[in-house]
């Protein structure tokens, strides 16, 4: 029998808010162990939880941004658990009535697009962290991210695949961090992400039992995680058995999922010390404003408005930061296409190798295009132009400056670059001898030589035409 | 000679500016008298006789008394938060527990110089109403050595000249209550009125700070130090708040005053009956009109309250864990065993009680057999209020349908001595208990509820009362016999 893969996913994204959710504390990453805590997001007896305003702005921003409905109306509640790591004994979050529902996100999907549901999209806080020991038998609770804003966004079971998964996550990321309400780290904890997943025959309408899984540490382990839970979930059906609710641990090492606890029923009752957040639509039309055009839009715009084809399209617009610099860049320089292979090959690879953000560039997107202008002209060579971008990458001096200081102006006088032609074909007989025998490939190794000579200075268009002709006669 | 123990808040304020007393010696003479009484008495848990002291003699030193509260002593009740300053609310579980911080309204009271001389009795957690469930002590009437305080020992440490005055909670009706049993006047303003940011209560929705004190005047006093928005209590209300002072020089005129004949009936004990009417007497002798009325759903008020109180508290509860405060087991097998022991061992009876109802309440049976309906009562309880003061600018009730009782008496959760107390707290109403005659030897408290926000209304008719009566004078008499 043929199984189709039903995957829904509950998401956590830490806010990037100056303070906590619910006092006056910072959500800094801080250096000493519980520093940024006070008796409120200690859970202190007799304090009160204040409403950080600019949060429910952030989190109102989030759901407008992925299509939600927002009510006028929403309220906190208490989810009752115990752990050392959940100061007063429950989590304030929002489940009988949350801020948004109703939303979706767009992926491809075989090329087509797919809208992946969100079912509810609320607001809450965070707990602090165990740190334990090695060796020893105690646990030391930290609770400075105790109370740092989070949103939690459950989508619908919509997806069908890990790749759907996979791409479910980056464009929710994309379009979060598009809105500058949370930087969406997976490896440093500030987005986090569980699995709901189950099988069920294909043409069925029936939802099978679902496994929930945790301990996912990127977006890969997501990916990896539900093709595996796929295998397992199909072999336990085919064999006749059935599968158990239960939330299960993706071990990364391993590959694998691990049984980690049956079904939980969580306790919440209404919190009473909080007001319900009324959202106006005055207040909501403000927050709406201030949503700039998201990743789907801007990539439509650049295919149209660029000629971009979809590829560089969605990989120059995948990140904020690296669509505004492009923007810049094609202010300055005629050719769009250039601009985005340049980016996309150059300025990604060097930004990959070296761990930097596109947000702490030294140069400016003038001085870039600059350096493209010096090509078109022949000053350097396109590959001159490479090791030209790397200084500038790295010291944020000028195209000019760079090629001034380090002496890398192309060589196009003809009476030099034919002076030399002759030296190397006079200590490369063989090569000569070859390529006249109908060996075009020797002409390349010629080349080669004359860029050696000349340190990769030598214009390569002329250098070209020289041979063809000094060979050719 | 002068008894300073037995001064009010006005009086020791005309001498403190005078320069006749000092806060030095004030303060030695409420701690000399608590020497004396308290062994009898126990109204205070904890004393803080050295900073009290201390404080005292920098005030003097100072001798700045513009204040109204500037180096006067105060009582504060054992569940509002004061920094550096042991906070148990009478339970093992935070019997250790010193807040880092102040509640909003000690921060209030020191700011104009009040200084605090020890936190006093209540019932664990403030679940009860005659501290009977205290893990520390059951606090004595002065009235009566055998009789209950009420839930707060703070009004029986103000009616023996044990403070000067003090700053109480309720929540079910601890300041009314306690000041009808001792004799003294004790206010519960609207909810929303006084900040309860510190006030480690157990049922948000209905926890009110207030002032119990020797009489109106200084109620008075008291509100306008404490009263306003608090930016760390949301709940707290931005409505303007009155000199309430200088309001009690208002003449009352054209006052309707509404009987709700549901205080009034069987429950109630003959002689407490008897003086709410002479005290409606009272009103009509000073041209008040006082007529029968109705609140026909306070009938189902204590049940209501019992219900949203113990699921408030059940949640309310949670965050006393051991982990972070409070009382921690010293031998545990594991995690859920030390949540299990530590809560097992610091919490009383009273408390268990409630968290397992209350835990059953918020349940999804319990939540839809009694909570939903326990909040649309709620509802029509305060549709009957509202109804009411349409006709009336205030309700009188008794505070309490008897005398303070014995100790040992009260067996059940759901106290019947609570019927006319809690149904304001439900409402959120202001409302002021005021001594009104005595019965079996013990003081009786009359009720004088008011529109939300309405404290000058309800202070200006209590001053009115007082001053036209002789009770409280007849309470400074068995003080001096
Ligand atoms: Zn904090």
């Amino acid at each position: 029998m043929n199984y189709e893969t039903i995957v829904g996913l509950e998401v956590h994204v830490e806010l990037s808010t100056k303070t906590k959710i619910f006092c006056g504390c910072s959500t800094e990453f801080s250096k000493e162990p519980n520093s940024h805590c006070c008796p409120i997001c200690l859970g202190m007896p007799g304090t009160i939880p204040l409403m950080n305003k600019s949060v429910v702005e952030y989190a109102t921003k989030a759901g407008l941004a992925l299509n939600c409905q927002i009510a006028e109306f929403s309220r906190f509640d208490r989810k009752k658990y115990f752990y050392p790591d959940l100061p007063k004994g429950y989590q304030i979050s929002q489940y009988y009535i949350p801020l948004a529902r109703n939303g979706y996100v767009e992926i491809d999907s075989n090329g087509k697009k797919k809208r992946i549901g969100i079912r509810i999209m609320h607001m809450e806080e965070d707990a602090g962290k165990l740190v334990h020991e090695e060796g020893s038998s105690y646990s030391l609770v930290d609770l400075d991210r105790a109370g740092v804003p989070l949103i939690e966004i459950v989508s619908e079971p919509d997806m069908r695949s890990g790749e759907e998964a996979w791409q479910y996550l980056n464009n929710l990321k994309t379009i979060l961090q598009y809105i500058e309400v949370s930087d969406c780290k997976i490896e440093e904890g500030s987005m986090r992400c569980d699995i709901n997943i189950s099988l069920r025959p294909e043409g069925s309408n029936e939802f099978g039992t679902k496994v929930e899984v945790k301990n996912l540490g990127s977006f890969r382990a997501v990916k990896r995680a539900i093709e595996y839970e796929e295998k397992r979930q199909r072999e336990i059906l085919e064999s006749g058995g059935s599968i158990v609710q239960e939330t299960r641990r993706w071990d990364e090492d391993r590959g694998i999922t691990i049984f980690m606890r049956g079904k939980v029923d969580n306790r919440y009752s209404p919190e009473p010390n909080l007001a319900p957040v009324i959202m106006r639509k005055d207040w909501k039309d403000e927050i709406s404003a201030r949503i700039p055009e998201l990743p789907g839009a801007k990539k439509e715009r650049f295919i149209k408005e660029y000629g971009l084809p979809e590829y560089d399209a969605s990989i120059i617009t995948a990140s904020k930061v690296l669509s505004n610099f492009y923007e810049e860049c094609v202010k300055h320089y005629h050719d769009p296409k250039v601009v985005s292979n340049w980016l996309m090959v150059e300025l990604l690879s060097i930004l990959n190798e070296t761990g930097q953000g596109i947000e702490d560039l030294k140069f400016t997107p003038k001085q870039f295009c600059d350096m493209l202008a010096m090509i078109d002209k022949g000053t350097i060579s396109g590959k001159i132009a490479k090791d030209v971008f790397r200084e500038m990458f790295a010291t944020g001096k000028s195209p000019e400056a760079i090629v001034e200081e380090k002496g890398l102006v192309q060589i196009s006088d003809e009476a030099e670059l034919e002076s030399i032609a002759k030296r190397v074909m006079e200590a490369n007989p063989k090569s000569v001898e070859d390529y006249k025998n109908g060996k075009k490939k020797a002409l390349g190794f010629l080349v080669g030589q004359v860029m050696k000579e000349t340190k990769g200075k030598a214009n390569p268009q002329m250098i070209n035409a020289i041979f063809s002709r000094l060979l050719d006669q | 000679m002068l008894e300073l123990d037995k001064l009010t808040i006005h009086k020791a304020h005309e001498l403190l500016s005078k320069k006749e007393i000092t806060s030095e010696e004030l303060t030695k003479a409420l701690l000399k008298r608590i020497e004396e009484m308290d062994g009898k008495i126990k109204a205070y848990v904890t004393l803080n006789s050295e900073e009290a002291l201390e404080r005292s003699s920098e005030i003097d030193k100072k001798g700045d008394f513009t204040e109204d509260l500037s180096g006067i002593p105060v009582a504060v009740k054992d569940n509002i938060c004061t920094k550096d300053l042991r906070t148990t609310c009478a339970s093992k579980m935070l019997e250790n527990f010193v807040p880092p911080y102040d509640a909003t309204v000690i921060k209030k009271l020191k700011e104009k110089n009040a200084l605090i001389l020890g936190k006093t009795n209540l019932d664990e957690f403030d679940m009860g109403s005659s501290t009977e469930s205290s893990y520390f002590f059951t606090s004595k009437n002065p009235w009566n050595l055998e009789r209950v305080p009420g839930g707060s020992s703070s009004a029986a440490a103000v009616a023996a000249d044990l403070a000067i005055y003090s700053l109480d909670s309720d929540t079910g009706g601890a300041v009314r209550q306690s000041a009808a049993y001792c004799g003294v006047v004790g206010l519960k303003p609207t909810y929303g009125r006084v900040s309860r940011f510190g006030l480690a209560g157990n049922a948000g929705s209905m926890d009110t700070i207030g002032p119990i004190t020797k009489d109106v005047k200084d109620c008075a006093i008291v509100l306008n130090a404490i009263s306003g928005m608090d930016l760390f209590d949301p709940s707290s209300s931005d409505t303007i708040v009155p000199d309430y002072l200088e309001s009690l020089k208002t003449n009352l005129q054209n006052v309707k005053i509404g009987i709700p004949k549901e205080f009034l009936g069987d429950a109630v004990n003959k002689d407490i009956k008897n003086a709410i009417l002479n005290a409606a007497k009272t009103f009509e002798d000073m041209g008040f009109i006082c007529e029968e009325t109705s609140l026909p759903n306070v009938e189902y008020a204590l049940w209501v309250h019992y219900v949203i109180a113990s699921a408030e508290a059940s949640s309310e509860m949670c965050q006393y864990d051991g982990v972070r405060f409070g009382h921690r087991a010293q031998h545990y097998e594991n995690l859920k065993d030390l949540y299990k022991k530590s809560r097992g061992e610091g919490f009383g009876l009273e408390v268990k009680k409630r968290t397992i109802l209350g835990t059953y309440l918020l349940d999804l049976e319990g939540n839809d057999k009694y909570l939903v309906k326990a909040y649309k009562l709620r509802t029509l309880i305060k549709q009957d209020f509202e109804k009411a003061f349409e006709k009336y600018d205030f309700l009188i009730t008794p505070t309490t349908p008897t005398v303070a009782f014995k100790i040992g008496e009260a067996k059940d959760s759901l106290n019947v001595n609570d019927m006319c107390t809690v149904p304001v707290n439900l409402a959120g109403l202001p409302a002021i208990s005021i001594p009104c005659g005595f019965a079996e030897g013990l003081p009786i408290g009359l009720q004088i509820i008011g529109k939300a926000f309405d404290e000058a209304g309800i202070l200006q008719v209590a001053y009115a009362f007082e001053r036209n009566t002789d009770y409280h004078k007849k309470l400074i008499a068995w003080k001096e016999a």
